[in-house]
């Protein structure tokens, strides 16, 4: 049980990394609020990078790949945010609000 | 540059300028297009002297020769990578179509002379069009071949849907969908070709023997896209349509010279290419032909609109070209082409006619009108004359025509059993009395007798334009149908290399 | 090798003036100037009948009465190539048959088109009268002339052609346009089985060329008089195939009979009197019906081989001749009593070529010889009845009466006429009529019986006629003003009556054969007909000259089958009903519903199948971001899936 909570191991940190994905997949799917789904996406994407760390941690050893994969992910992530909320911030501002089931429609 | 690339393109030249010339002068753009396409008649006068001088030296050698021989060919290359070469040459075939094509555009736009809505545009599209079948007909690499035949369909659209009567937008949008269905399966047969032959060069694929399980497929694959343009059962029903709401020059051109194209296409390419195909599949196809010729006839009897009435005609007739293509017999062929030429010039003549007397009636509806020949005797005699040309009477184009697709009916090929054939050319040949039966009944119902609606008194008979239309269209046909060797001499050397292909 | 004479050698003249003369006077001087129209289409006519006779003067001092008399064809050339020897060549063959007809057809046109100076004048059409009436001269020269079948075709649709226009020359009375279609129609169906007929001949015709037999014919074409008629042929074809050859004769004959209108191809031919009389005259009794006659004449040989054709041509001759005869003793209308009669003269051609052969020549004569005097006496009777319906303004007859008086110079000529149409002798009709009855007697019995009772009711109805219209009292008041014709129009009569008597005289066994005929016929024979004759022409008296009680309580007690007989037993109504209801309505009628709505419809429902089912896929686009990465996921699912399922 010791070895467990000491050394984790490859399967249990895939399986944290999976568990998050399906929360961000299932909050993709279900959330209405457009800020939602990119916080959904969020965790996808992290979900992801934990998953690239754990193996170049685990499964090759030697280079950091997996964790500049990771840096750059970070930064993705961030540039994807910015843009995504300043095209939040147009739409709200026409539409006064953000719900994704209601916008269907290229134009009105 | 030679005389061939000049006559393809002089119509799109004239196109450009007309589009060119400013609004103010709208005036002009009929004349520039009749000065246009008169002279471009003059210069195809003029291919024909070049090409019989060239020709003559061949011509004993052509009764025995498998390949076709091409004179006044310009031939650069186009598109390397693919082997597309920009390669155009004549024989006496397409010498024919030539002339056909530029006495039918010369005449079109003379009959188009009191179009006002959008004169401009309508000009320039039709030439473009005229373009397009020109390149068809003498082009002999088969990626231009498509492209013009392309480019001869498409302007339909735009044509019909905007210059044209009643249902027309249906009309144009069926024809055209229709029309490029059976380009789809060419484009298909096109590329199974190329892959299999490696080049796109019709003389040099001649040369190529190529599978007898490919010819299976590809030809009828070609055979129906270019039957669907022929107005091949049961493809054709975009004919009555698009001639019923296609203005006057439209249908003539149409009817006149675009849908040879489809018969055409079926012996330049599916049959020269596959001539072991075009055995296996000959009885399909000759049936599928008798039919067009009866059921066309049978169809047009009961017509009460004068423009679907020459249309359901026209499919008949084409029909009488399929049928002689399919026969594979060398009288057959020949009166096929020559019922090429000639119904496209009868169809031209017919169409103009309707036109000329639709202006005057506005009306097409045959039981409505009655008793015009006593104010439009011209109009009334020249419709007489196109239809006894449809009906095949001796001494016009049509009987030379069907004649000899008769003849060579009867006399069969080698691979089919000959009563089977005979019969059939019987069938068709009693399509004589049916035409002659919805001919006479339809232009007696319009031109004889009492005139039925008293507004009818006030119309005027043909003007010097018009007279001029008729008057080339029937002198043509009166031409071939009293001098018939000219116009089988012309041709003749040009189909035995298909027909000793077999 | 004979040198031919100047008309011998410019014989194709007599084809290029009616052209010529058809394209002046119908493009040129018919619009502008009428009566220099009618002058020059008359005066081309009449140089053609000089070149006519001219040629064959000429001919005869060639080969002089009594000698052999070859075919010889002095000019022609390429027409319509086909293949090696299967070409159609123009040309004009020069025997005694086409002399003949090239005689008796520019004579009866000239004439025909002098009466109509006078007759046609003052009409709106009158130049377009005389441009057609040229077309219709040269078609029918074309026709006789022909030295090949397809030559012959090509002419025998332009005579139909030209028909048409003068048949429905008053071109506003819808009967006439009735008429007109009718008569190109039924000519037409007929033409059918011609062509089928032609393409099958030739077709066996032409497989000869390739048998080593043949090579020494190799110089002429499958279509070609002289090489269907050669023995050689001739013998090759019914040996190969008897059966075939014959159906090709009866298609053949069939288009004969149509231009013969041969029962049941007949109807056309009464209807046809819409037309302008001189029409009439010119083409319902001397030319183009003749063209059917000539078909089977110009054949013969070739027709002489087969058993059955020459039956069928017999029976077919025979029936028409006594059906037609039948019903002309009940019209009321002049014209058209003589177009029955026409009918019933033509089927005595029929049934003498029938009962000939190669053999017993007598019947192929007889034809040709009643045939030329038919030609001139009916032709006359034509011009003659449109003088009297010219004076009076009626056709029927029971409105006329008593002209006599008034038209002496009609009423002359026209009794001529009909004394020659009786068989009645010196006149030219008994000479021929005796030699068609005494082949008929060698050969057929029966159809001798049959002929010599029609010969009676010959002399019948049309002495029926002449007794109602000529004498007795006039009965309308258009008969009571009757005046004579113009003089233009009774110089062709007069002609023409001195032709219907001498014509009989005229050695027409020595101008088409080489040896004299062997005649058996007995003694009695002539003696017989004319008596027939004698008989029909006392019973009009009887019947028509004073009173009519007598024929009124004959008609009356003949009742219904009078009036069966009087409507031409009811055939048009049988014809108009298969053409219309069942022709029209289950043929033409489905096909073009079928058509509209059920080919048609399947391109329009294949469009609709399309724009439906790009109505539902369009619901895949729902503009929602959660769908759209749905189908990302399932998409990615299936697709790792599928690697999956590759990789192993």
């Amino acid at each position: 049980m010791l070895s467990i909570i000491q050394e984790p191991g490859l399967t249990y940190w895939l399986l944290l990394s999976t568990v998050l994905f399906s929360i961000g997949l299932y909050g993709f799917f279900t959330r209405t609020n457009a800020i939602g789904i990119l916080i959904s996406v969020e965790l996808m994407l992290n979900a992801a990078a934990i998953s690239f760390v754990s193996f170049n941690n685990f499964a090759v050893t030697g280079d950091l790949d997996g964790q500049i994969m990771t840096m750059f992910i970070i930064a993705v992530a961030a540039a994807e945010v910015v843009i995504g909320m300043a095209i939040f911030i147009q739409i709200f501002s026409k539409q006064r609000h953000l719900n994704v089931t209601k916008m269907n429609e290229l134009s009105r | 540059m030679g005389i061939l690339s000049i006559l393809v393109f002089l119509p799109f030249v004239l196109a450009v300028i007309v589009l060119l010339t400013p609004n103010s002068k709208a005036h002009l753009y009929k004349w520039i297009c009749a000065i246009g396409t008169g002279l471009h008649l003059v210069l195809t006068a003029v291919m024909t002297y070049m090409y019989y001088q060239s020709y003559a030296v061949d011509r004993l050698a052509a009764k025995t020769s498998l390949h076709t021989k091409l004179y006044l060919v310009e031939q650069w290359s186009w598109f390397k990578a693919y082997d597309i070469e920009y390669f155009i040459g004549v024989d006496g075939m397409s010498v024919a179509m030539m002339i056909l094509t530029s006495i039918i555009i010369f005449t079109g736009v003379l009959a188009s002379w009191n179009l006002e809505h959008r004169t401009k545009e309508f000009l320039a599209f039709l030439l473009v069009l005229v373009t397009g079948v020109f390149g068809v007909f003498v082009s002999f690499d088969l990626f231009l071949f498509f492209v013009f035949y392309e480019v001869a369909v498409l302007p339909m659209y735009l044509l019909i849907g905007v210059w044209g009567t009643g249902k027309k937008e249906y009309s144009a949008m069926k024809l055209t969908l229709m029309l490029m269905a059976g380009s789809a399966l060419l484009l298909a047969g096109i590329l199974a070709i190329y892959t299999e032959g490696g080049s796109f060069n019709l003389l040099e694929l001649g040369h190529h023997k190529f599978p007898m399980e490919m010819q299976n497929w590809v030809y009828p694959f070609l055979f129906l896209g270019f039957g669907v343009l022929g107005a091949l059962f049961p493809f054709h029903t975009w004919s009555p349509d698009g001639h019923a709401s296609a203005p006057t020059a439209v249908s003539m051109l149409h009817a006149g010279v675009l849908m040879k194209l489809g018969g055409y296409g079926i012996l330049r390419v599916a049959m020269y290419l596959f001539p072991e195909g075009a055995i296996q599949w000959g009885m399909t196809f000759l049936v599928l032909a008798t039919i067009n010729v009866v059921y066309g006839s049978f169809a047009a009897v009961k017509q009460k609109d004068l423009k679907y009435f020459t249309a359901y005609s026209s499919v008949s007739h084409c029909g009488f070209i399929i049928f002689g293509l399919a026969t594979l017999n060398f009288v057959a062929i020949k009166g096929a082409v020559i019922q090429m030429f000639s119904h496209g010039i009868m169809t031209g003549l017919f169409f103009s006619l309707i036109g000329m007397v639709y202006g005057r009636t506005k009306t097409r509806d045959i039981p409505s009108m009655g008793g015009l020949m006593k104010v439009m005797p011209w109009l009334g005699v020249s419709f007489y004359i196109g239809g006894l040309a449809s009906l095949g009477l001796p001494s016009l184009s049509g009987f030379v025509a069907e004649s000899h697709i008769f003849v060579g009916g009867f006399m069969g090929n080698p691979w089919t059993s000959k009563l089977t054939m005979q019969a059939l050319t019987a069938l068709a040949t009693m399509s004589i009395v049916v035409t002659a039966v919805y001919v006479l009944r339809g232009l007696a119902q319009v031109f004889q007798g009492e005139i039925t609606n008293p507004k009818f008194e006030l119309l005027t008979d043909a003007t010097v334009t018009e007279k001029l239309v008729t008057g080339i269209l029937i002198f043509t046909l009166f031409f071939v149908g009293i001098f018939p060797s000219l116009m089988i001499d012309l041709i003749e050397g040009s189909i035995w290399p298909f027909v000793n292909r077999f | 090798m004979n040198t031919y004479g100047f008309f011998l050698t410019n014989i194709w003249l007599i084809l290029l003036i009616p052209l010529l003369s058809f394209i002046i006077v119908g493009l040129f001087i018919g619009p502008k100037n009428k009566k220099l129209a009618g002058i020059f289409a008359t005066t081309s006519i009449f140089v053609c009948a000089a070149l006519a006779y001219g040629a064959t003067f000429e001919y005869l001092s060639l080969f002089p009465l009594g000698a052999e008399h070859p075919v010889i064809v002095p000019w022609s050339v390429q027409w319509m190539p086909y293949l090696e020897n299967l070409t159609a060549t123009l040309g004009i063959m020069v025997d005694p048959l086409s002399l003949l007809l090239m005689m008796i057809i520019t004579t009866v046109s000239s004439m025909v088109h002098l009466y109509s100076i006078g007759y046609m004048h003052g009409d709106p059409g009158y130049s377009r009268f005389f441009t057609v009436l040229n077309l219709f001269t040269l078609s029918m020269l074309g026709l006789v002339v022909a030295p090949n079948i397809l030559q012959m075709f090509v002419f025998w649709e332009l005579v139909g052609a030209s028909s048409f226009f003068l048949i429905g020359f008053y071109y506003t009375k819808a009967s006439a346009v009735a008429a007109s279609k009718k008569a190109f129609i039924v000519t037409r169906f007929a033409d059918l089985g011609f062509l089928l007929g032609i393409l099958i001949l030739s077709y066996e015709a032409y497989h000869l060329f390739s048998l080593e037999a043949f090579a020494h014919l190799s110089s002429y074409n499958a279509f070609d008089f002289n090489f269907l008629n050669h023995p050689e042929v001739i013998n090759a074809l019914s040996t190969a195939d008897g059966a075939l050859l014959t159906f090709a004769l009866v298609l053949l004959f069939i288009g004969a009979a149509g231009k013969s209108a041969m029962f049941p191809l007949h109807i056309w031919l009464p209807d046809a009197m819409e037309g302008p009389t001189p029409v009439s005259a010119l083409i319902h009794a001397a030319t183009m019906v003749v063209a059917g006659v000539y078909l089977v004449g110009r054949l013969f040989p070739l027709f002489g081989s087969s058993e059955v054709a020459l039956n069928v041509v017999t029976y077919v001759g025979a029936f028409t001749c006594v059906f037609a005869a039948v019903i002309a003793c009940t019209q009321n209308d002049i014209k058209r009593v003589l177009a029955f009669s026409t009918l019933s003269q033509l089927g005595y051609m029929m049934l003498s070529l029938g009962v000939a052969s190669p053999l017993h020549k007598l019947g192929y004569l007889a034809s040709n010889f009643h045939l030329m005097t038919h030609a001139f006496f009916k032709a006359l009777l034509f011009l003659g009845a449109g003088s009297i319906i010219h004076a009076v303004h009626s056709n029927d007859i029971w409105q006329m009466g008593g002209l006599r008086k008034k038209l002496p110079v009609t009423h002359i000529t026209f009794l001529m006429a009909t004394i020659a149409i009786a068989g009645i002798p010196p006149f030219s009709g008994f000479y021929s009529k005796d030699e068609i009855l005494a082949a008929a007697l060698v050969n057929n019995p029966i159809v001798f019986i049959i002929g010599l009772f029609v010969a009676a009711l010959t002399a019948f109805y049309m002495f029926r006629i002449y007794f109602l219209s000529f004498c007795g009292e006039a009965k309308s008041d258009g008969a009571k003003q009757a005046k004579e014709s113009s003089i233009s129009m009774l110089i062709p009569l007069i002609f023409l009556s001195v032709l219907s008597v001498v014509s009989g005289w005229f050695p027409f066994e020595k101008f088409f054969l080489s040896e004299a005929l062997v005649h058996n016929t007995p003694s009695w024979l002539p003696i017989v007909a004319s008596g027939s004759g004698l008989l029909g022409v006392l019973l009009a008296y009887l019947f028509y000259f004073k009173k009519t009680t007598y024929a009124n309580s004959v008609k009356n007690g003949f009742g219904p089958l009078h009036t069966v007989i009087q409507n031409k037993f009811y055939i048009d109504a049988v014809y108009l009903f298969v053409v219309h209801k069942i022709i029209f309505r289950f043929i033409a009628a489905p096909i073009a519903w079928i058509d509209r709505h059920i080919v048609d419809a399947t391109m329009d429902k294949t469009a609709y199948v399309t724009k439906e089912s790009g109505l539902v896929l369009k619901k895949i686009q729902t503009g929602n971001i959660h769908t759209y990465t749905m189908m990302f996921l399932l998409g990615g699912l299936v697709l790792f899936l599928l690697l999956l399922g590759v990789g192993f």
